[in-house]
């Protein structure tokens, strides 16, 4: 297989954690409408931590990513 | 059927020197990202001054300055505490620098003729520097206040020596990478927003350029998805300017109240 196209394959493969970041957002997001809508009183006092958790979940998508644009861009070794 | 101009997404991130010179590696080269921050140093200074009237009853303009300099000065005391106020000037500084280069890159300035915007905090070395600069207060003031007993920010109370053992190496390297991915956050959402934005506006145009009925239907549905990305790249410049702003205030409450 030629390096180039086995570049761009890589960068394809890297990209589906950004599709598992998707999940986790969503699982973060969804988690915390099922508890506010159960118990709206509480639900702003805990708005940080979603986000906190937001935040996190969706680093490793971010990680994906670069990996990818790492892959993607690298110098074609030798 | 026209000729079909190469897709180049990656174009709108080139730094180039304004006034058409080559770029050299020197710190004296006036270049589109200098540019577009004093842009938007300057609607920083705009909208602040245009509020600070300090009119008993607040008007439209004062409302939405003290509305903005509330929700940080929130963010700084749910993170920090009391003390968060001491540290609300950098908070607020990274909040709203964040905020504006954001919003300010996401705006359509391509329709007058010759005009390039340029998102300054689509360039790794914007927020890196920006996220270096909240370590180093992280650090600064955690040597300051507690000096070598800031280690112990690493080691979870309570628990048995091994687990201690275990744990602090682990807490030590994720200590290490927040600089990184705090940096790394607010860069790749508006990088990766731009360039879809890129891309989805080369569908329109090259659907438009091929001349059939088929590829006006396709270029008018990419249109409305650009309106929604469009819509959805404002919501996540305000989203990570947050994020940034919170994350920040988080690590330096590490810092100032050690667990």
């Amino acid at each position: 297989m030629e390096l180039a196209s086995a570049q761009v394959i890589g960068a394809g493969l890297a990209a589906i954690g950004a599709g598992a970041a998707a999940a986790g957002v969503g699982t973060v997001f969804g988690n915390f409408l099922q508890g506010a809508l159960r118990n709206p009183a509480a639900a702003p006092g805990q708005t940080t931590v979603l986000y906190i958790g937001f935040a996190a979940a969706e680093l490793l998508g971010l990680m994906a990513f670069a990996v990818a644009m790492i892959i993607l861009y690298a110098p074609p070794a030798a | 059927m026209a000729a079909e101009a190469k897709m180049d997404p990656m174009h709108q991130f080139a730094i180039s020197p304004i006034g058409g010179e080559e770029l050299i590696a020197s710190p004296f080269q006036f270049t589109n990202s200098a540019l577009w921050m004093m842009i938007v140093l300057v609607a920083i200074i705009v909208f602040m001054w245009g509020g600070m009237r300090r009119q008993l009853v607040p008007g439209r303009w004062q409302s939405a300055v003290e509305g903005l300099t509330g929700f940080v000065g929130d963010i700084a005391k749910q993170g920090i505490g009391p003390e968060g106020r001491r540290y609300l000037p950098w908070i607020f500084t990274a909040f709203v620098f964040i905020l504006f280069s954001n919003w300010i890159g996401a705006m359509p300035f391509a329709v007058v003729p010759g005009a390039h915007p340029f998102t300054v905090t689509s360039q790794f070395t914007v927020t890196g520097v920006l996220s270096i600069l909240s370590f180093a207060i992280v650090l600064g003031v955690g040597f300051w206040k507690h000096g070598l007993h800031f280690f112990s920010l690493f080691v979870p109370k309570g628990a048995p020596l091994a687990v201690k053992m275990f744990v602090a190496p682990i807490e030590f390297v994720s200590f290490l990478v927040r600089p990184f991915s705090l940096g790394l956050r607010p860069f790749v959402a508006m990088f990766a927003g731009h360039v879809l934005l890129e891309v989805f506006g080369n569908f329109v145009v090259q659907g438009l350029n091929a001349g059939s009925a088929f590829g006006v239907v396709i270029s008018a549905l990419c249109f409305l998805f650009l309106i929604f990305v469009n819509a959805l790249e404002l919501l996540v410049g305000g989203i990570q300017a947050y994020v940034f702003a919170l994350l920040t205030a988080l690590y330096i409450n590490d810092a100032v109240n050690l667990h």
